[in-house]
């Protein structure tokens, strides 16, 4: 099998002498440090543990139904098990997992500046997720929270007495986390670009970051407001919520869909935006139709905020309402749609090789797919009647956010591994993993939409013994997909010590960070890059290839 | 002292001196003060869009909830002392006034000048913050305060002023939607306001030692935003809250 | 010599270089006058509203109000908040703030306005 990977010779190759991680040394220097590569790191770590301890939560569920009765756990408890399972999964480990870490790394790199706008922000962004991460933990150790991760009135704020406010909190603080990252990056993008710099020069990662965190930051203060009222309305009984008192359980679902539609575009764009790269790089071909690209980021980041009341068909809405909701919903799909076309189209003629980014990248373009078109039945009513709160909903969200988003992450974390680290993860267990991954991920999740076709109700930890076959080749898929995510957990671990030593452009690709050594001097460039050349300009790399400058152009 | 001799001191010397092109409060990731000035302030209005959407859901709340009980907010509103409420307004516009005048002190670096008006500033914020703690007192009294001590008994009899404010049972019971709202919303901006005003104080000492009358124009600048802000916000609930329909 | 030339190339690039810096400087003054006129109409505006809400207008009541609250909004974010004399990008910030409101507010009353008119 042909590669395109290029390292140093290992007999002599040896990591740079100084690079950001050995600048400093001791934890005062990396828990009070303002470098963005710093602290993507320090959130490397902490979303891995907040992934795991959800993943944990999604092996109790597949447990649990593996058998039609509620055996394993008491509804009360399936209920606080899946609720920590989306709230751990979503707001600690989805919305910031490419941003925080990836983002955060790569954007000044991308841009060619020195660190973000504004560092001590960036590490308050870290310091607040952490928190929220404790807070949920605590709440777990409690006793747990059993509403949903929706927190869906009237059940959140009044027939329910477990923490369901401690749980709001901590999805408060995640929520600014998030708004801070998003903020640090418009503003650096806008106005910390190095000369040469334009718009239209960006790699692509850069736009989908800008549309997100355009997303993060019009969104989340919304979800914000809606935990304070939950938080009022169970604590001093203010009424907004409660129809005994003349308020309407409704209005939280308006306001808590509002920025959760967004949010699941603030999950994928960035996930795309690592899609563009990594595509781009094994195809040895820069990217179909730039600007469609460009262009269709920011469109998803717009339109996504016109269609939220399509998770609120049947619950009360008018009908009239639902109509003008359920049309612009599909209008959203087409800039989706859109990239799917362009990356498919940068795949034909391209000079393909499958190293494990590219690997993880096949798996997301085929199961986004999917996801993104079940997507479009759920988001005609007529459909949606039948198939809401069932398992369909299930499987269409987990083809799009673990089928797509985790890809997605996989394949960002496996490309800038050597950037990041200096070393190469061992490629041969590596695709062992994506291929396990792939293949698990089928087995748990499809025959979820024939249950949800069928009409398996979703957050039921008993169900009709016709839906067992179904569900046991699920849980089966899930102990494949949990091998799947370990093993990189392991291998990349182990290549912190034990891998090859990567050199500054393992991959030949294009970009400013390939340019500079890996991993990175703290200030990024000895000297401020000037950029003269498009972005995925792989004849201007071949010209140059052979001197490794630290100035770029 | 140009940059040329401060390139070649540098380099004997090993430390950078602070130069026209390079002063103290320039942070080591811009190329620029201006550059550093419009991140700055790009960055403030981001954060006061958050804050739009932040209160954008209660105003939403608000709307939908006037439409659907009316006269029980027709009712609630004149409960409110119009004279505490235009008072307020007053402080709050004189306020921006003089924060705007601190800015522009800071622009101009005269350093007193630049302390009255944010000592000003600070005393009409508190002088707010008091007359709200008083109406808020007023409500407590009244048994208005929904949740705690709620009682929609005072709309259930005609009173001096508003003989005609009399509601059933039914919607007297919806004037605790309003009074939710109302705490919310003036809640939540107090809060604005007691961090804002904690936050210019802070600023104020720091402009005692002469931190802002150097050309470091951006905090001070920058928190007039987010002081301007909150006023708007007061602006939109003054009308919303105290005027429904006083001639009834 | 080296550093001389280094000197002169670092001080080319201090000039307006990269296309996210600003081209020019952001220095423009508001004049106290100015602070102190639209302080007064904002005072007078102020007056104005709660004089109205005296005035049985039925349903403009609320329009007037509102109109009144969106001007005085619009004075203290052109002249108090520098808006008039910032970049486009600000002027942008400040406007995509305000369609998203609205975004929030119109779509959420599109399921509260059709709710009374019953099935199709």
């Amino acid at each position: 099998m042909s590669t395109i990977v290029t390292l140093p010779d290992q007999s002599t190759a040896m990591l740079p002498k100084v690079s950001y991680l050995n600048k400093e040394y001791g934890l005062k220097s990396w828990l009070l440090t303002g470098d963005h590569k710093r602290i993507a790191m320090l959130y490397l770590i902490s979303i891995t543990f907040f992934f795991f301890i959800g993943g944990a939560m999604a092996g109790l569920i597949r447990l649990e139904l593996l058998t039609p009765p509620s055996d394993l756990l008491a509804a009360d408890t399936y209920n606080k098990v899946f609720t920590a399972h989306g709230i751990i999964m979503v707001f600690l480990f989805l919305v910031p997992s490419v941003p925080a870490t990836i983002g955060n790394f790569l954007i000044p790199i991308m841009v060619g500046a020195k660190d973000l706008a504004f560092p001590k922000i960036n590490l308050l962004s870290w310091y607040l997720y952490i928190a929220a991460g404790i807070m949920m933990i605590a709440v777990l150790t409690m006793g747990g929270v059993d509403t949903g991760w929706t927190f869906t009135t009237p059940l959140s704020t009044h027939y329910l007495s477990t923490h369901v406010v401690t749980a709001g909190l901590a999805v408060f603080i995640a929520g600014f986390s998030s708004i801070f990252t998003g903020l640090n990056f418009i503003v650096t993008i806008h106005r910390m670009r190095a000369p040469g710099m334009t718009w239209f020069r960006l790699p692509l990662f850069v736009w989908s970051h800008y549309a997100a965190s355009i997303l993060m930051v019009l969104g989340t203060p919304v979800l914000a407001i809606t935990l304070v009222l939950v938080v009022l309305e169970r604590t001093i009984g203010i009424g907004v919520f409660d129809p005994t008192k003349g308020g309407d359980p409704l209005l939280f679902q308006h306001l808590f869909w509002f920025y959760s539609h967004p949010a699941v575009y603030i999950m994928i764009l960035p996930g795309m935006g690592v899609i563009s790269e990594v595509i781009s790089t094994f195809s040895r071909k820069r990217v179909f139709g730039y600007t469609a690209v460009a262009f269709s980021s920011v469109a998803i980041a717009v339109f996504g905020f016109f269609v939220w009341a399509h998770h609120m068909f049947v619950m009360g809405i008018s009908n009239y309402s639902a109509l003008v909701f359920s049309l612009l919903t599909m209008l959203v799909a087409v800039p989706s749609a859109i990239k799917i076309f362009n990356w498919s189209a940068t795949l034909y003629k391209g000079s393909i090789t499958f190293e494990t980014p590219m690997l993880y990248a096949f798996g997301f373009l085929g199961l986004f797919t999917i996801g993104g078109l079940t997507g479009v039945f759920l988001g005609s009513m007529g459909m949606d009647i039948h198939l809401t709160e069932t398992y369909f909903i299930v499987a269409h969200f987990h083809f799009v956010m673990v089928g797509g988003m985790l890809m997605a992450y996989l394949s960002g974390v496996h490309f800038w591994w050597p950037k990041m680290t200096g070393r190469m993860y061992p490629e041969g267990v590596s695709k062992l993993a994506a291929v396990i991954t792939f293949v698990g991920f089928i087995l748990t999740f499809f025959p979820q939409f024939i249950l949800g076709y069928l009409g398996m109700p979703r957050r039921y930890a008993a169900y009709p013994p016709e839906f067992q076959v179904l569900n046991v080749f699920s849980s089966a898929g899930a102990s494949v997909l949990g091998v799947g995510y370990l093993l990189p957990l392991l291998y990349l671990t182990w290549s912190l010590k034990y891998g090859k030593i990567a050199g500054a452009n393992p991959w030949q690709a294009t970009g400013l960070e390939w340019q500079i050594q890996s991993p990175p001097l703290t200030e990024n460039f000895a000297e401020t890059p000037i950029v003269t050349h498009e972005a995925y300009d792989y004849e201007w790399l071949e010209s140059k290839k052979g001197s490794e400058v630290p100035t770029v152009g | 002292m140009d940059s040329h001799t401060v390139a070649a001191q540098t380099a004997e010397t090993g430390h950078i001196e602070h130069t026209h092109d390079h002063p103290a409060f320039l942070r080591h990731h811009f190329e620029s003060v201006p550059q550093q000035r419009e991140a700055a302030t790009f960055g403030m209005w981001l954060f006061l869009l958050t804050e739009i959407m932040f209160f954008g859901g209660l105003f939403c709340a608000y709307l939908i909830f006037r439409n659907w009980y009316y006269p029980a907010f027709v009712a609630g509103s004149h409960t409110l002392h119009i004279w505490a409420g235009t008072l307020n307004t007053t402080l709050l516009i004189i306020s921006s006034f003089t924060m705007a005048m601190a800015v522009h002190a800071a622009e101009t670096r005269v350093r007193k000048a630049l302390m009255g008006w944010m000592i000003a500033t600070i005393i009409l914020g508190c002088g707010f913050l008091c007359v709200k703690a008083y109406e808020w007192h007023d409500e407590w009294v009244e048994h208005h305060v929904p949740g705690l001590n709620f009682s929609p008994v005072s709309f259930l009899h005609p009173t001096k002023d508003y003989p005609d404010d009399v509601l059933s049972l039914d919607m007297a019971e919806k004037t605790q939607v309003y009074y939710s709202l109302y705490f919310a919303m003036t809640g939540m901006h107090a809060l604005h306001m007691i961090i804002g005003v904690s936050l210019l104080t802070i600023l104020l000492i720091q402009a005692y030692g002469g931190k802002y009358v150097e050309g470091h124009v951006a905090p001070i600048e920058n928190f007039g935003l987010y002081w301007h802000f909150v006023d708007i916000v007061w602006i939109f609930l003054f009308p919303l809250l105290y005027l429904i329909s006083r001639h009834q | 010599m080296d550093q001389h030339q280094g000197q002169h190339q670092e001080h080319h690039l201090h000039m307006p270089h990269g296309p996210s810096e600003p081209t020019h400087h952001e220095e423009h003054i508001v004049s106290p006058k100015i602070y102190l006129l639209i302080g007064t109409a904002l005072l007078i505006l102020t007056a104005t509203t709660t004089a109205v809400s005296y005035i049985d207008l039925g349903a403009f009541n609320a329009v007037v109000a509102l109109a009144i609250a969106c001007t005085k909004m619009t004075l203290v974010v052109l002249f108090f908040m520098h808006v008039k004399y910032g970049s486009g990008l600000t002027k942008l910030t400040v406007a995509a703030g305000f369609l998203t409101f609205c975004v929030l507010i119109m779509m959420t009353m599109t399921d509260y306005v059709s709710r009374a008119w019953g099935r199709w």
